[in-house]
């Protein structure tokens, strides 16, 4: 079944390119090849850009003919969440009201993927406009966990966390507002960066809750997954909100082991999570401590409030920014008798249950008489949020927490009930509430056999240390011993 | 709340929704007990400055792409339903 290149990581295919061992147009076609056998099954994709993806590769062997630099994803494959930009090709965000609608533009990010040499496989699924835990709230159906088809691979990146995690591709990106790149990592074992706030440009991002939004990789291996963070990152001109700081060199201190950091347990976090998860957490911990660093509990208060903070905010946002989809420029138009009629019927008819009810609540939530009450509550509360992980910071380098309270869970368990739902994005809120950075490090197996994520949490621009952390937490973590629903 | 997002419900989804809707608030009953009078409210998390940049002259979309993805357009132009009542 295992083609050469398929299961290599993204800076072994790009060497084997870059060499000649190999070229860029076979390593594509020969994922492609798996992509098209499997996934049917498995849902990840809502778009396979086959010629797309065999002119870029056929690029990239040119590049290599003439002697230029290909650049550092040479001949990588890479899936994108379908709520990045694609000119010309369709980007639907998994809702009806998009559905057919070809961007004029191309986001940043996937700018400078094509410009390192990354080759574009195509689209996943997620949750209708990235609201969701679980990847269920697609309007093309949901996405199966690739270690067990009838659990879900959270979300709301769960397209792009399932591909990688099956083999189609070594790269992946996604967006995390509440969690939606870490969750889905640690729900499918593999690895996933919620970077700092403004680090990597949202140009063509399609808005969800824009204090919130960040795009980030998913990788099978945490070396990967900073390859693929350098390459994204940077100051964007045409995004507004993009920071300069510049590009983070994580690849170099990132074997230089945790000897002397300070590593705090977040105590709030760990309340109530399933056993095998917190049995896991405990272990990196020695694991870590084993290595050098130092590692003691803490309580960080505030982020047991983030969820209801967040839950105010995120939709607040949301129904601001869901208000362009009213049927003139774009998407879906279900005309009526006059323009506000026109409005609702197309509304109406392209979002989704989930969409509707963010909608609602977020309109409640700033809604006169409720504002001050609600969304202006919400905002005290994240400030409250930050200057907690503040004061642990004064303490610590890099806190550690699970990624996720359970593992993956089946398909409908928490469908009715979305309240339910959204506690599986507790330990992930804070951080997106603060704009602070934190990803997601497989673990071994916990309930059910599945995949368990820890979470290691860094002050703003604090990568290189999170990256050590997380390296150092690799080196020390069971192997997942489950065969993929294709092996 | 759902006239003012311009959705329209059925009395079953009314039902649901507003069901839905109360539960959460509750679960946010949580911080509404919270002390937060000495705090200031955050809205983003970086100290927002105004981005200006020179103005130069630059390419824009393509118009004739853009509107290609319209649901209706005429004449270089987005097209929309009657907007004014019927003339006199």
């Amino acid at each position: 079944m295992m083609s050469s290149t398929v299961g290599l990581g993204a800076a072994e295919i790009a060497e084997l390119v870059r060499s000649k061992q190999i070229s860029a147009q076979e390593v594509t076609e020969e994922h492609l090849a798996l992509v098209r056998l499997q996934d049917p099954v498995l849902n990840s994709f809502l778009q396979i850009t086959d010629d797309a993806a065999i002119a870029s590769a056929k690029a990239v062997d040119a590049k290599i003919a003439k002697g230029e630099d290909p650049g550092e994803l040479a001949g990588v494959p890479v899936a994108l969440k379908d709520n990045l930009v694609t000119r010309g090709l369709a980007t639907t965000c998994a809702s009806q009201i998009l559905k057919g609608w070809k961007p004029p533009y191309t986001a940043t990010v996937v700018e400078k993927i094509s410009f390192a040499g990354g080759v574009v496989l195509g689209k996943t699924n997620l949750d209708e406009f990235a609201m969701g835990s679980s990847t269920e709230n697609s309007s093309f159906g949901p996405t199966r966990n690739p270690y067990d088809l009838n659990r879900v691979p959270g979300g709301s990146s769960g397209g792009s966390a399932a591909a990688v995690a099956a083999r189609f591709a070594p790269l992946a990106l996604g967006s995390d507002t509440g969690g939606s790149i870490r969750q889905p990592a640690a729900l499918c074992g593999i690895v996933g960066v919620k970077p700092t706030y403004g680090m990597v440009s949202r140009y063509g991002l399609i808005a969800f809750a824009s204090s919130l939004d960040q795009i980030g990789p998913f990788a099978r291996s945490v070396k990967d997954a900073a390859l693929m963070l350098q390459v994204i990152a940077g100051h964007d001109p045409r995004d507004s909100t993009s920071l300069e700081s510049g590009v983070p060199d994580l690849l170099s201190d990132i074997d230089r082991g945790v000897e002397g950091l300070r590593i705090g347990i977040i105590e709030e976090l760990i309340d109530g999570v399933a056993p095998m998860v917190g049995t896991a957490i405990t272990e990196a911990a020695s694991s870590l401590s084993a290595q050098g660093a130092k590692v003691e509990h803490i309580s960080v208060p505030a982020v047991r409030y983030g969820l209801s903070a967040y839950y105010l905010i995120a939709p607040a946002e949301a129904s601001s920014n869901l208000a362009r989809y009213d049927g003139v420029r774009y998407g879906l138009r279900v005309a009526g008798q006059d323009m506000n009629e026109t409005y609702i019927s197309s509304r109406t008819k392209g979002f989704g249950p989930e969409v509707k009810r963010r909608i609602m609540l977020g309109t409640f939530a700033l809604s006169s008489g409720y504002y001050d009450a609600y969304y202006g509550k919400a905002q005290k509360v994240r400030t409250m949020i930050i200057n907690s992980f503040q004061k642990a910071y004064e303490r610590f380098d890099v806190l550690l927490s699970p990624t996720a309270p359970t593992t993956a869970f089946e398909l409908g368990a928490k469908a009715a009930d979305p309240l339910s739902m959204y506690l599986s994005d507790v330990c992930t809120i804070p951080t997106n509430l603060a704009g602070h950075p934190a990803m997601s490090v497989p673990y071994g197996l916990g309930e059910n056999e599945m995949p368990i994520g820890v979470q290691i949490l860094a002050p703003a621009l604090g990568e290189v240390n999170m990256f050590r952390v997380a390296r150092a937490v690799e080196k020390g973590s069971p192997l997942i011993p489950r065969k993929l629903f294709w092996e | 709340m759902a006239n003012l997002a311009k959705l329209s419900l059925s009395e079953e989804e009314e039902l649901m929704y507003t069901g839905q809707l109360a539960a959460i608030l509750d679960h946010a009953r949580d911080i509404m007990a919270l002390d937060t009078a000495d705090l200031l409210p955050t809205a983003h998390p970086l100290e927002l400055r105004n981005v200006l940049r020179r103005d130069v002259e630059a390419p824009s979309l393509d118009r004739d792409e853009v509107l290609s993805q319209a649901p209706a357009a005429e004449g270089g132009r987005f097209m929309v339903p009657r907007i004014l009542g019927e003339a006199p």
